[in-house]
């Protein structure tokens, strides 16, 4: 198996001087399904766009595809708890702005993959809309629509751009319990279908055992030592209602509350 | 506004002028049938000549404004310690007259086109400045990044974010100013000038007693003022869609 993400020596210090990661190494092999789990502060999501090219680190390498990261890569998609959809914008044409902002800068390789083509724009972007479930409300604005829908339109423009790299901060944090557990599932579904690699970041333990294959977890700053578990039952039907599920959340849970050495 | 509405407007205005003229009967108030008939003969010769010099007054002040407005107005939105800095400034320089300062801007500036335009630019520059910071200001963090996130760099920013955000945000502030810029325009032209719609109603037409003439004038300054607010209408229909939304 071929890693996609690598981190090799990262140091990452905040403008304050807290040092958040010291020297740490890490990597995320193609087709996984990561979590990652701290409480808030750990650095987690300080990880997660670091691996986006949203932020750069003080020391070492971050290397996506086997290249230098240095800002955001086409082929990874992010989705972030507040949506970050376009107020101005319809559902059907914020699910659109990834390949509308390709075809702004043509395919130079850079903000465009190389091989883009935008001739089916229109249906990939109506077939995301069909899949999400959110074609009935496609030319709604997002405050017209609920949380929800909204976190389906931002999926839906990020896998409207064929990533092969999920990176999701807290997607669901903001939802209530039960249109999270359908997007944890779909999630799932579309990860299984596109074989994406997937990182969620999450402070919600059982969101992390559900979700994550492997979970990571980081404790108290600065972390050097990546604390990996592995949950190789994630994403198993039915697997949230077993012994294996609840017992590993209680491990979880133990390893985040004790001081690790 | 609907085009029928206007016409009905203007209907309503032309009749009721009409009845007021007869009831005064005095030559201070003359019936729009003489000034209309003035209004068609002057605006080929000279009345032409100075609407197109007050339009191209308001309109460079227009774009002056909006060039330099914006990208400040983003700016201070987008950079909490600069706002924080220069908002009790803007606080207090918001709210004066800037009309007060016509006589030091003409000692400055001179009495040609500069000074009247710079006069008309810096009201419009306030009132484009506060609500775009504001709306520069709501824009958050996680949209930037996400936005940032699906490939865009500095260009698409502005193309996908800042400029459909601030439009919005340009076109009330005009629509609000549009009014007080022609009145300001008119003030600014009253004296020192010899040109321009100001300069034409109390100069040319009511130092000189010609008050059909002067009325010529006041409708093509209302026209003025009636064309911008057009404009800006059909630019806001055409580019904020979304504002028609419930």
């Amino acid at each position: 198996m071929t890693s996609i993400v690598e981190l090799n020596q990262i140091t990452f210090i905040y403008p304050g001087g807290a040092i958040i990661f010291d020297d740490f190494t890490w990597h995320i092999n193609r087709g996984e399904a990561w979590a990652i789990i701290g409480a808030s502060g750990c650095g987690k999501s300080t990880l997660l766009y670091l691996m986006a090219g949203l932020r750069q680190a003080t020391a070492g390498q971050v290397r996506v595809d086997d290249q230098p990261i240095a800002r955001p890569r086409p082929q990874t998609g992010l989705i972030l708890q507040d949506y970050g959809l376009l107020p101005w914008a319809t559902v059907r044409d914020n699910a659109a702005l990834g390949l509308e902002i390709r075809q702004f800068y043509g395919p130079d390789g850079k903000h465009t993959p190389r091989n883009e083509l935008f001739s089916d724009k229109k249906e990939r972007v109506q077939y995301w809309l069909t899949r999400l479930g959110i074609d009935h409300v496609a030319g709604h604005y997002p405050n017209q629509i609920s949380g929800g829908q909204r976190q389906r339109a931002a999926i839906a423009r990020t896998l409207a751009l064929n990533p092969d790299l999920l990176l999701m901060d807290e997607p669901f944090g903001a939802l209530d319990a039960l249109t999270r557990e359908n997007l944890q599932r779909l999630t799932l579904e579309l990860r299984a279908e596109r074989q994406l690699t997937t990182v969620i970041v999450t402070h919600n333990i059982d969101e992390a055992v559900y979700m994550g294959q492997k979970i990571l977890v980081l404790p108290q700053p600065p972390t050097s030592r990546p604390l990996i578990v592995d949950n190789p039952q994630a994403g198993e039907r039915g697997y949230r209602r077993t012994e294996t599920f609840f017992n590993r959340c209680n491990r979880l849970r133990e390893m985040l509350e004790e001081p690790v050495s | 506004m609907k085009w029928r509405d206007a016409a009905l407007g203007l209907a309503a205005t032309i009749v009721i002028w009409q009845i007021l003229a007869m009831l005064l009967n005095r030559n201070v108030f003359p019936p729009p049938t003489i000034v209309l008939v003035v209004f068609v003969e002057e605006i080929g010769r000279e009345l032409g000549w100075h609407f197109l010099v007050s339009g191209w007054r308001v309109l460079a002040a227009i774009v002056l404004a909006v060039l330099t407005a914006v990208p400040i107005g983003l700016g201070l939105g987008q950079t909490p310690t600069l706002n924080r800095v220069f908002s009790p400034l803007i606080y207090i320089a918001h709210p004066i007259p800037k009309i007060v300062f016509l006589p030091i801007i003409l000692i400055l500036l001179g009495a040609g086109d500069v000074s009247k335009i710079f006069i008309i630019g810096i009201i419009l520059f306030f009132q484009i400045l506060v609500v775009v910071r504001d709306e520069a200001t709501q824009l958050r963090p996680e949209l930037l990044l996400s936005v940032r996130s699906i490939g865009a760099g500095r260009r698409a920013l502005f193309r996908f974010v800042y400029i459909p955000a601030t439009i919005p945000a340009v076109l009330t502030a005009l629509r609000i100013s549009v009014g007080t810029a022609v009145a300001v325009l008119f003030f600014a032209e009253s004296f020192a000038t010899t040109s321009g719609l100001g300069y034409y109603i109390l100069v040319e037409s009511w130092g000189a007693l010609r008050y059909p003439q002067m009325y010529a004038g006041v409708l093509a300054m209302s026209l003025l003022g009636l064309l911008l607010y057009f404009v800006i209408d059909a630019l806001d229909r055409r580019l904020v869609p979304w504002r028609e939304q419930p």
